[in-house]
Parts: structure tokens; sequence; C-alpha cells
């Protein structure tokens, strides 16, 4: 029998999921463009991703919900198109765990592209092969250890969201409680011995997943390594 | 434009000169010369299409890789094979992997399965590049090379990690092949033995500018009419 409601465990590992695999594709796309095309304003599009690692939750937060807030441009368009509101819901802790994970993803993304030796999809090419086929066969699979340790970082910014989470998603218990939440309002509320359980939870989580990668990485060592 | 036949009339603005190259070839092997950084890399790399010239003009069998004020032939349709220098093996594929790259599902191997057995490397197909050694590499870098039917080879050093017995082995090989397939090759290189062993024709190139073109001891017809047209 567990002491506690495991919602906000669930809940958590929802989000964060959720958060990462949208962080995933858009960072692959975002950091695959910036190293392969020059642009006017390239500098300023990457200042705008690494914003959030620079500014406090409290200010994505503010921005998430004059954004998605029930009179924001984006809650009003999926209000009206989906009768669909994002604040006060797990969605809305998706997007700011989303938005706070998206420029640890995209570094890691940026520093492993940068990592495949242009040579590698320039022999491709020369043998006649699809830049699709190159990209998936090649540059990926060899930018892969690098693109890993960017998801297991964004995982765990996801999972670890608190500031904004709360001022665009709230605290409602069962419904946007992830376990930072728990924990704090745990602490509020002078339950110690919950919030320590949610804290090893999460410690534990990080932990495992740190683990793997490196786990992993050992493993993969010398068949991914350069010749 | 003449079918079977390389033409390349270019110039390339880079950092500390200008390459300007002009020459035409068929089916010989021209050996490029001269010191690091005089352009010899470039101008492969331009023939294949990863970099490209700001004017003139580049053509294989009829094909216009490069002509000014037109966009350039797309490097996947240029049909080259290039073995770059240290070889560039992925090494996360084996050797069998690395060298049916190119390949589609249904496409004839036969080639592939000589070039295998003629390059000595038929033994070596499912292990990875980590576990070979440079003149295997040397090796599957050039069957991967050739695995694609390429219309011209173009190798850059091919032979200087090599010690000197696999180099003439490589060197022999490279022949054969040549024998066989009779397509241009085009293979850089800093040392003048190499050139004079393999070459049909020797060009040196020294910052960017062809200073000197001549035939080998095997240099072919061909060669002797261009060198008597145009004598540098």
């Amino acid at each position: 029998m567990m002491p506690y409601d495991l919602s906000p465990l669930f809940l958590s590992l929802k989000v964060a999921t959720i958060a990462t695999v949208c962080v995933f594709i858009v960072s692959i796309a975002l950091a695959r463009l910036m190293v392969r095309k020059d642009f006017f304003g390239k500098s300023f599009v990457d200042a705008l991703i690494l914003l959030p690692l620079v500014l406090p939750p409290t200010v994505i937060g503010f921005a998430l919900i004059v954004l998605f807030g029930v009179n924001g441009p984006l809650g009003i368009l999926l209000e009206n198109l989906f009768g669909f509101r994002v604040v006060f819901t797990w969605v809305g802790a998706a997007i700011a765990s989303f938005v706070v994970s998206l420029p640890l993803m995209y570094q890691s993304a940026l520093a492993a592209f940068e990592k495949v030796d242009p040579r590698w999809e320039n022999v491709g090419r020369t043998m006649g092969v699809s830049e699709w086929k190159i990209f998936r066969t090649v540059t990926f699979p060899l930018a892969w250890p690098g693109i890993l340790a960017g998801v297991i970082l964004a995982f765990a910014r996801a999972i670890g969201e608190f500031g904004a989470t709360l001022m665009i998603a709230g605290y409602i218990p069962g419904l946007t409680e992830t376990i930072p939440l728990a924990i704090y309002f745990a602490y509020e509320a002078g339950q110690m011995d919950k919030a320590i359980f949610w804290v090893v939870i999460i410690s534990a989580l990080g932990v495992a997943a740190i683990s793997w990668v490196n786990y992993w990485r050992r493993k993969n060592a010398i068949r991914i390594g350069r010749e | 434009m003449t079918a079977g036949m390389l033409t390349v009339n270019f110039r390339k603005k880079l950092d500390h000169f200008e390459l300007a190259m002009e020459f035409s070839m068929k089916d010989e092997i021209i050996a490029l010369i001269g010191p690091s950084g005089s352009g010899k890399t470039t101008l492969l790399n331009c023939i294949a299409g990863i970099a490209q010239p700001d004017a003139g003009s580049i053509a294989l069998n009829g094909a216009v890789f490069y002509e000014e004020g037109q966009k350039p032939l797309k490097i996947q349709k240029r049909k080259t094979g290039y073995l770059f220098q240290d070889y560039a093996l992925f090494p996360h594929l084996s050797v069998e992997e690395n060298i049916l790259y190119g390949t589609k599902k249904g496409d004839d191997l036969t080639h592939i399965t000589e070039l295998s057995k003629l390059l000595g490397i038929a033994g070596l197909l499912d292990k990875y590049p980590h576990q070979i050694s440079g003149g295997e590499k040397q090796r599957v870098a050039l069957a991967r090379a050739l695995a694609a039917k390429p219309d011209i080879l173009l190798l850059d050093e091919p032979f200087s990690a090599l010690d000197d017995d696999t180099r003439a082995l490589c060197q022999q090989q490279l022949q054969k092949i040549h024998e066989r397939w009779k397509i241009p090759v085009i293979f850089v290189t800093h040392l003048k033995a190499d050139a004079e062993k393999l070459a049909d024709r020797i060009l040196k190139v020294d910052r960017g500018q062809m200073t000197e073109q001549r035939l080998t001891e095997r240099g072919g017809q061909f060669g002797r009419q261009i060198l008597e047209a145009d004598p540098i």
C-alpha cells in the first residue's frame, strides 16, 4: 500500500514525456537548419531559442499566460478552433515544460550535428544518395550520443519544471499537480514526510536516467567512435 | 562536347590566392602534385560539387557540372567516385554496409563482388572500420567509391598513410581497376614517385596555378595531343 496518492508521479511522467517528444522533434529540425543554412537574422533566432535559459521561470509563465490565457491570441484561437483551454490544465504544464527544456535539447543537438564530419555526408552525396537517407543513416546515428544526452537533459528539466507550470497550470490536486508542485505545497502545508517522499522519487528518476545514459555511452563508445 | 571527356576551366578565389585550372582528360590517370594548400583538394571538390567555382565551367561526358551563371549540377547527379583523404569510412557501418551504401534494392551487385575479390577485402565485409588496418581501409574506401559505378574517380592522397609494401599493393590494384573500368582518374599526391609510377600525365599545381604539365612513360595518345596543343 502506497502512503500517498501517486497521481503526481504519473502526471509528471505524462507531461515530461509529451514535452520531451515535442522538444526532440522541434530541436532536431531547428538544430539541423541552424547547422546547414545561413540566413538573415540567424543569430537573433538562435538567441530567441536560448532565451528561456536565462529568463526567470516567472517571466516564462507570464509570457505563456499572455499568449495562452483566456484573452491571449493563442488562447482565443485554441478556444475558437477546438473549444479547448490551456490554462489550469495539464496541457499548460506540458507547454511550460516544452518551453523551458527546448534550449537544452537544442544546444545538445546543435553541438552533436556540428561534430559530425561533413565529409561523411559528402561521401553519401557523391554516391548519389538522397539528403534524407544521408540524414537518417549517417548524420543522425553519428550525432545520436549527443542528441541522447540532450533528450535526458530535456526530460529532467521538463519533469522538474515548477515556476512557469505553477503560473499557467496552477495547483489543482489530481489535475495539474506535478511532483515539483506536490513537494512545494507539501512543504508549505508542513507535510515533511510527503515532501521527502516526492524528493526521493524525483531524485531516483534523475539518477536512473543519468546512470542509463552513462551505461549506454560506455556500451556504444567503440562502435560509434571515429575510425 | 566530346563524349567520355572531362573538361575543366574555372577560377575560384581562395583565402590567399586564386585557383585557376584549365585542362581536359579522357580515361587517363592524372596525378596532381604540389605542396600542401596549393588548391589540389579544392579542385577535386569543385569537380565533385562539394565546392563551387566562381567562374568558368566543368563538364564530364556531355553533362555540365558547372557553368558560370547557371545552377550547378547537384553532387548526387555527378556520378563521381571520391576517395577522401583518411578515407572517411562511416564508423558506425560495417565494411559491407560502407561499400553498399550507395546501392539500392534490386541493383546488380556483380561488379561489387568482383571489386571485393580484386581488392582482397572479401574477408573483411562484416568488420567495422576501427577493426581493420590502414591499407584495408584504403581498399574498402576505393571499393566504396567505385560501388556506385562512377563516371570519374577522384582520389585525395590515397596512399599517404600507407607503408611501402601496402602502398605498392594498393597502386597495383588501382592500375588493374583502371584497366578494367576505363574511366578518368585524378589523384592528388605530394609524392613525385607515386605520380611517376601510376599516372599517364602529371599536373603540377602551386598556389592555385598549373605550373607544369607533362606525360609520364605511361602517357597515352590523348595526353600527347593535349601537350602538343597546349604545352606549359
